[in-house]
């Protein structure tokens, strides 16, 4: 159903994303596309998947951006999959009902078997999270990995977004959000965990971890030249004791 | 809608085996339903990755299923290159390289040259190679990253290059220099999270930033083919101020070792040694002479000697001193080489000093040093590095890649926690045995030869050579014009093998190597060698060309025999100890690959082939006493009943006739059933006190002894001075009985430096640099493995182009816009590619992925793709020669040292590209002609479609 | 954003169809165009026509068009859906009064003052779509469904003249209407222009990623070198220049030629040249229509494109 939950969700499941640590490797982006092909999402077509232009369905990508110019510039890379919006309009806007958050847990989703395809709420979705399958014609979209996550039949250590287990520079953290004594809240606390474009009022559940300072090499005092009383190499011998 | 979010049906087998979408040798789970791959994990309780997968690894299944894959061995029928190949079957391909093989071998063995490239099977190819009796094989670490591996195993007796790991779980200060991927890219990325949680500081030492370098706190853009120069005006600062470690110099290094001083004489720079032959210190509290060796010998650091025979000598830690306290290695000259400021290196010159001496962590593990003596535990020196193809990649990479280790050895950063660390089997005597084999009395026809092709000169006496002087190896490792060419020239094979240079050959045997492709410099030469025919007979000049790939590459159209190996889902693999095994440094490690799914094609697992061939030849090693084959069930019987020494074999874990025995003891039947019920790797953690310093902790090296990886229980010494080095200077002076020729001893006497210097990359001293203001260099796409990338529907999209990244400065001089198409020449040639704007690049630098260009037909492509016509190669670029010299020789472009291709000391000129052309890259290949049986590829994939659906 | 042919036929089509129905039930009802069944055909046929075929070209927007009766369930909340149940609501009255203006000749001014109101509502409806759409700011503006009514009423009263001219009935009055319909609506569209052009952005890079404040954020590695459906949809630009260039053609064709050839149509009088006339008005008008229907999808930007290398959306 279009209409979104009454109240917020009890939990507000979804992912904090460290652009301090992301590398840009695309583990998460293929991790994504195979499991989702897979699974419940699926499957995630490619069109042309040998010839001149391939182009698939993928429900997470990944961006490289400089940022900032000269002594503060910086290389960010940028992965970018659906944020689970509280007040997500592309649910509100779908005519058909397959576009809904489930009040449980907040998670977005399309139900593949009444969607139309009118790509309607990809325009709603500012944050291009949503893609139209070539092959099946229905909207696709980041399930947040829904039939791992609640899968009891997997140990409970496994019970997380491919994307996440995948991330080899551990930038991906999934959990509750709404549980402000959890990890991951207390993360986006610590970290200045930011929403992306608030003003759009989508109010998305993701949030996105900017990076650290850093910590330049110009605090460095210089080394002071060893003492040269026993003259050269003297530090040699004292160093050594001997 | 609150239906339950269980997905219906049977739950998935998860298979564990080891990836293979390139070499980090992860453990991974292949899940299968209804006996399909369908997803790929990682295996969590894996030493590697401990449960991540990279891009690459979770795309395999599109490897195992792609269009392009072999489906039956192949012979030419017309023109290499030109025309296509057709079916044939196993018994004619069997037949036929058992035929041609055969009479090489029965009449001079070295006219095969078998060479490999990314395969992790070395131990038994090079085995083969020997069995068969020929010098001319090596694998690909000759155009890869020799000049690291050699530096390390010649200095500190293991390398960054897969030999050991940088400890960041206690580093504070980490120098990344020139590394963009790596072997070890899981365990990296995890590593560097993880420094980065806990505070630590990253310096990343590269002219690009992306990947790691992004990530780090400090950048800094680095001329290419510099960072010799850097490293040690670092070392210079750190001597002015006195911060090395002199204990652990004194202790586990060669610094108080003395060096003769005879200018003029046979053992000038050699070691004073005892009649044993020991190496002699002044012993710094009795001032007598003695073996340092000695467990309560204190050799002094400094002081000049006289030695019995009057001689002069002096401990190498003087003459290391006094050169690097030489104004000319201070920051402000090395400012001016590599870009980097004076005042960044001297500020960086603290930071290393302050993290690695300022108050250092003390671990409490007790040990025992190889004197004899207890620590109550390890003192820290919390200063990791790790360097790869950066260095590697020019051709001061040898020397330069000693500095960093000079660099770490003075700060007492070997194997300590917090800095560098070995991975098993590492540390090794330095260098390492065994020697090269192929000298001309060990090639005789019908005969293995005494030993494995590669191995490690000590000084001139152990090169290759035949009695006028002239190489015995096809490649010319381990002559005069690459001594240390420790794991051999795979890129010089084709130019010689035309050339007939030093010697032609009959059969040249490649298996997984893209050689007409990504790893040719100069590829379309390389392309026109494999083709050049001899016009008075018509024959091609390299005779018979046999090839073992899974693919249609762009290498399989030249050969005139195809192999067709099975997919890495499809075989078993040993990452074996006696090669490249997975170690880690607590643990001892290795591995093997299981079959998870059976080929449904005609392709057999190569080794099993090589075995077979093997026996067919009537190798000793593969053929039983009664003429059988030794290993009639293929390389997995071989993987467990082979023996390397006794009690050794491919496998270290669960050996003996119960699996009870760890590293040395008979073959075990159960073996690899062991391996697949612990998730298809052993690991072996080193018991508390073993962990650290083991060049110089007893325990390890007697552990190691009794585990096999180490002859003898003997302490290693850092070598800061590199006694073998000067062994081939003094040749070149005119000493002892193996000498270069005239016109290669200033050479050898400038660069075999036994204390590491830097040199300006041989091209420019060549003075490319004036003509070709830029350098040039490619990265690794983290999302590509090489050249085996571009038949995966998932990766293509995320690379299936690439540009030429240019810093805006430098592009808005040059009058050239982001998307401009661009010309780029070099000594060599031009190309034309597409221009992408940057700031995250030194401005003298302009750079690309790698290996993304392809070649339509290829991989079973279409000749339009985007990988053909927006894609390009810096290979077409890269001369295989430097301009010749006044003697008008033409030199490798290739480190003088080890011979490592010199792939990044690419010079090129850049102009944006006429009005009036194109946008596509230059050049464009005639495309591949298409190879029979490869199946129509699918207009639309889908290929989770059997699995998918069920509603969440 | 892409302009897609379908939603150019479909948004002009129908919403052209929708003016003439409204327009013409409400002539009828006021008495401008008589009861007469030649007059309820010439109207309504044109009109239900153009909305049919309008609707068929929305079909070819969808994916699975087979599923398309889905898409009236969710009307409490979508626009879409909303559009698509008034269109089905719609077309009952505008059937009733069909049947009995051109069967019986008579126009039960209930049934036209539904019809005409559905048209509205639906055409409201179909401006809505658009007008929520917060990520698109040229369209998420509040002169968006005003300019979908007054060129759907428009392009109606300009049809309605052509109609009621080949039907021969006087059509002085209609024309009049016309007329100023073309001014409100092409005042309207030109300051929905304005205003779109003028509108701060809604949106940075920098912002985009998390990153406030950090300008200058480049777009130095795209995720993946092949684009795909997200890029496709959303990457159409169309340069300054031309959309001015366009939009300097869509006026001169949308309104001064229009009202030129009704002000001859008025002027000459006679029954051939007011079909002509009305002809040649409308069809300029159709052209004006697609082209400000494609520059309304050309010209639009969506907030994904930050990630793609814009600056400001
Ligand atoms: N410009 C430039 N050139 C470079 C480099 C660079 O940095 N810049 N790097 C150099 C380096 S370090 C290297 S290592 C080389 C790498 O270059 P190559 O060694 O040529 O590596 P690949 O492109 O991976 O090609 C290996 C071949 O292995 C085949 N293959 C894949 N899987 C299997 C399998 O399971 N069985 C068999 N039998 N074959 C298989 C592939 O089809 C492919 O043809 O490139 C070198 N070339
Ligand atoms: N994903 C992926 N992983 C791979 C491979 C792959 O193809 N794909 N290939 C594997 C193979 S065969 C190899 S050999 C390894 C190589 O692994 P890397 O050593 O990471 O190899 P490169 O990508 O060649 O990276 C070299 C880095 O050095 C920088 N560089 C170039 N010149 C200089 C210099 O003069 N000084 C400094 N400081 N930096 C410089 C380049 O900008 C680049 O970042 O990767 C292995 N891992
Ligand atoms: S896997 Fe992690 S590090 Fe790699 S691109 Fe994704 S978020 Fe970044
Ligand atoms: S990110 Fe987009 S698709 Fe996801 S909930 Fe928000 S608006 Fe919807
Ligand atoms: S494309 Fe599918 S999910 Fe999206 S709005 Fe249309 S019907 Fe709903
Ligand atoms: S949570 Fe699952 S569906 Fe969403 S981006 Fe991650 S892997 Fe893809
Ligand atoms: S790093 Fe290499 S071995 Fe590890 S998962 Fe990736 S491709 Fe496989
Ligand atoms: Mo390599």
């Amino acid at each position: 159903m279009t209409a979104l939950p009454d109240r917020p969700p009890a939990r507000r499941l979804g992912l904090v994303i460290d652009l301090d640590t992301c590398v840009g490797c695309q583990a998460c982006v293929i991790a994504c596309k195979a499991w989702n092909s897979g699974g419940a999402a699926g499957p995630l077509a490619d069109a042309e998947p040998y010839g001149r232009r391939p182009s698939g369905t993928w429900l997470n990508r990944v961006h490289g951006f400089e940022v900032g110019e000269g002594e503060d510039g910086r290389t960010v890379y940028f992965p970018r999959s659906c944020l689970h919006c509280e007040n997500a309009a592309c649910v509100t806007v779908c005519p058909t009902g397959a576009s809904y958050k489930r009040a449980e847990d907040g998670i977005v989703l399309v139900d593949a078997s009444r969607c139309i395809g009118c790509s309607l709420c990809a325009w709603a979705c500012p944050y291009g999270a949503r893609e139209l399958d070539p092959a099946s014609g229905v909207m696709k979209k980041c399930t947040l990995c829904v039939d791992r996550i609640h899968d009891e039949r997997l140990p409970p250590e496994e019970r997380e977004p491919a994307c996440v287990a995948v991330c080899p520079a551990r930038a991906r953290h999934f959990g509750d959000l709404a549980d402000p004594e959890g990890p991951l809240a207390r993360l986006v606390a610590e970290r200045g965990g930011v929403e992306l474009l608030p003003e759009l009022g989508y109010r998305p559940t993701n949030r996105y971890l900017p990076p650290r300072p850093g910590r330049p090499l110009a605090a460095q005092a210089p080394l002071v030249e060893a003492p040269s009383t026993a003259g050269f190499l003297g530090w040699v011998d004292r160093l050594l004791g001997g | 809608m609150a239906e339950t979010t269980r997905v219906g049906g049977e739950q998935p087998q998860k298979v564990c085996t080891t990836c293979y979408m390139c070499a980090c040798r992860c453990g991974i789970r292949v899940h299968l339903e209804d006996g399909r791959p369908r997803f790929i994990d990682g295996n969590r309780a894996h030493p590697v990755n401990r449960g991540v997968v990279c891009a690459k690894g979770a795309a395999g299944i599109l490897h195992h299923e792609s269009p392009a894959r072999l489906r039956a061995p192949l012979k030419r029928v017309g023109e290499r290159g030109r025309d296509a190949l057709v079916e044939i079957s196993w018994s004619e391909a069997l037949d036929t390289a058992a035929r041609w093989l055969s009479a090489v071998r029965a009449s001079d063995p070295k006219k095969l040259a078998f060479f490999t490239g990314r395969d992790q099977s070395q131990a038994l190819t090079g085995f083969w190679a020997a069995q068969f009796g020929t010098p001319n094989f090596a694998a690909h670490g000759g155009f890869c990253s020799v000049n690291v591996a050699a530096a390390g195993l010649y200095t500190i007796g293991g390398s960054f290059w897969e030999f050991g790991e940088p400890d960041l779980e206690r580093a504070r200060l980490f120098l990344l220099i020139g590394v963009a991927e790596d072997h070890d890219s899981n365990p990296l990325k995890l590593a560097l999270a993880a420094m980065k949680a806990r505070g630590g500081q990253i310096v990343a030492i590269n002219p690009v930033r992306t990947g790691y370098a992004a990530i780090a706190d400090v950048w800094l853009p680095i001329r290419p083919g510099t960072d010799g120069a850097l490293i040690l005006a670092l070392v210079h600062e750190l001597l002015r101020a006195g911060r090395v470690d002199a204990p652990y110099l004194a202790d586990f290094t060669n610094a108080g070792w003395l060096v003769i001083e005879d200018p003029g004489g046979a053992e000038d720079g050699l070691f004073a040694r005892d009649p044993a032959g020991r190496p002699l210190c002044r012993d710094r509290r009795t001032g007598e002479l003695r073996p340092a060796e000695e467990p309560d010998a204190a050799p002094a650091l400094r002081g000049a000697v006289r030695l019995a025979d009057g001689r002069r000598a002096r401990p190498v830690f003087e003459l290391l001193a006094e050169r690097y306290l030489e104004p000319r290695f201070g920051p402000e000259v090395a400012a001016e080489v590599t870009g980097v400021p004076a005042a960044t290196i001297r500020s960086l010159a603290a930071a290393l000093a302050r993290a690695a001496f300022d108050d250092p962590p003390f671990l409490a593990e007790p040990w025992t040093d190889w004197r004899g003596r207890r620590h109550p535990g390890v003192e820290a020196r919390a200063v990791a590095v790790h360097a790869m193809r950066g260095v590697s990649a020019h051709s001061n990479g040898f020397q330069t890649c000693r500095a960093i280790h000079l660099l770490q050895i003075l700060l007492g950063a070997i194997d300590r926690p917090g800095s560098f660390r070995f991975e098993a089997p590492y540390p090794r005597p330095i260098p390492p045995g065994p020697l090269p084999c192929g000298k001309p009395e060990q090639v005789v026809p019908g005969r293995p030869m005494p030993g494995l092709p590669l191995g490690f000169p000590r000084g001139p006496e152990d090169l290759l050579l035949e009695p006028d002087g002239r190489p015995c190896r096809i490649d010319e490792a381990f002559s005069w014009d690459a001594p240390l060419a420790v794991h051999g020239l795979l890129q010089r094979v084709i130019g010689n093998a035309r050339r007939g240079d030093p010697y032609p050959i009959e059969v040249l045997f490649l298996y997984m190597a893209n050689m007409a492709w990504n790893s040719a410099m100069a590829t379309d030469e390389t392309i026109r060698m494999l083709t050049d025919r001899d016009p008075s007979s018509g024959a091609y000049r390299i005779p018979k060309i046999i090839y073992a790939d899974a693919f249609y590459s762009e290498t399989v159209a030249y050969a005139d025999l195809v192999l067709p190996d099975t997919t890495y889902f499809e075989r078993w693999d040993a990452l074996s100890l006696l090669d490249r095994p997975i170690g880690r440094a607590d643990s001892v490690c290795d591995a093997i690959r299981r079959p998870v799914v059976r080929p449904e094609r005609e392709v057999r697992p190569f080794q099993d082939v090589l075995l077979e061939l093997g026996h067919r030849l009537g190798l000793p090693a593969f053929t039983a006493e009664d003429g059988t084959a030794r290993y009639p069930g293929g390389y997995a019987d071989y993987l467990v009943r082979h023996e390397r020494a006794p009690g050794i074999g491919p496998l270290a874990g669960w050996r003996g006739s119960k699996g009870e025995l760890v590293g040395r003891g008979p073959p075990n039947p159960r073996q690899l059933e062991a391996y697949i019920e612990n998730g298809c790797f052993f690991e072996h953690r080193l018991p508390a006190g073993t962990r650290f310093v083991r060049h110089g902790n007893r325990d390890y090296l007697e552990l190691a002894a009794e585990l096999g990886l180490l002859a003898k229980p003997e302490p290693i010494f850092l070598q800061l001075y590199s006694e073998p080095l000067q062994r081939f200077r003094l040749a070149a002076r005119g000493h002892g009985s193996v000498q270069p020729p005239e016109r290669l001893c200033a050479r050898i006497e400038r660069y075999f430096d036994p204390l590491p210097f830097w040199y300006a990359p041989l091209e420019d001293e060549a003075g490319a640099a004036h003509e070709f203001p830029l350098a040039a260099v490619s990265q690794r796409p983290a999302a590509m493995y090489h050249s085996w990338g571009s038949h995966n529907a998932w990766l293509r999209q995320i690379l299936g182009d690439n540009r030429l990244c240019i810093h805006r400065a430098t592009a808005a001089a040059l009058g050239i816009e982001d998307g401009d198409p661009i010309r780029v020449t070099s000594r060599h040639g031009t190309i034309r590619a597409t221009a992408r704007l940057v700031d995250g690049v030194e401005p003298g630098t302009v750079w690309t992925w790698n290996a993304i260009g392809k070649r339509g037909g290829a991989w079973a492509l279409p000749a339009e793709t985007g990988e053909a016509t927006a894609g390009f190669l810096l290979n077409v670029l890269i001369d295989e020669r430097l301009p010749p010299g006044p003697d008008g020789i033409a030199p490798a472009n290739a480190d003088p040292i080890t011979g490592q291709a010199a792939w990044y000391d690419l010079r090129v000129r850049i102009e944006k590209a006429g009005p009036g052309e194109p946008p596509q890259t230059e050049p464009i290949w005639a495309p591949l002609p298409r190879l029979p049986g490869l199946p129509d590829p699918p207009g639309v994939l889908d290929r989770g479609a059997p699995f998918a659906g069920r509603r969440p | 954003m892409h302009p897609a042919p379908s939603l150019i036929a479909f948004t002009t089509l129908a919403g052209a169809g929708y003016g003439l129905l409204a327009v013409w039930s409400l002539a009828g009802l006021a008495g401008l165009v008589p009861a007469a069944p030649r007059a309820g055909a010439a109207g309504l046929l044109p009109a239900l026509a153009l909305i049919g075929a309008g609707l068929l070209a929305s079909r070819f927007h969808l994916a699975r068009p087979e599923r398309a009766l889905l898409a009236f369930t969710q009307w409490r909340t979508s626009w879409l859906s909303r559009e698509a149940v008034a269109a089905a609501a719609t077309f009952l009255p505008a059937l009733v009064l069909a049947g009995f203006w051109i069967l019986a000749g008579r126009i039960p001014p209930a049934a036209a003052l539904l019809a005409a109101a559905g048209a509205v509502v639906t055409v409201a409806c179909t401006g809505q779509i658009y007008a929520v759409l917060r990520p698109i700011p040229r369209w998420h503006q509040p002169l968006t469904t005003p300019v979908f009514l007054a060129l759907a009423g428009a392009s109606g009263a300009v049809l309605a003249v052509l109609a009621a001219a080949l039907v021969g009935v006087p059509g002085e009055p209609l024309a009049l209407a016309a007329v100023p319909a073309l001014a409100v609506a092409w005042g309207l569209k030109l300051a929905w222009w304005q205003r779109g052009d003028r509108a701060a952005p809604v949106a940075t890079a920098d912002r985009a990623i998390g990153l406030a404040g950090r300008a200058p954020v480049r777009l130095v590695e795209p995720p993946h070198s092949s684009g795909g459906w997200l890029v496709d949809e959303t990457g159409y630009r169309v340069a300054r220049r031309h959309a001015a260039k366009l939009r300097r053609i869509a006026l001169a064709a949308g309104l001064v030629v229009p009202v030129l050839f009704l002000a001859l149509g008025l002027l000459s009088g006679g029954r051939l040249a007011a079909a002509t006339s009305g002809l040649a008005a409308a069809m300029s008008l159709a052209l004006a229509l697609a082209i400000e229907r494609w520059l309304f999808f050309a010209e639009a930007r969506h907030t994904v494109r930050l990630w793609y290398g814009e600056a400001a959306v």
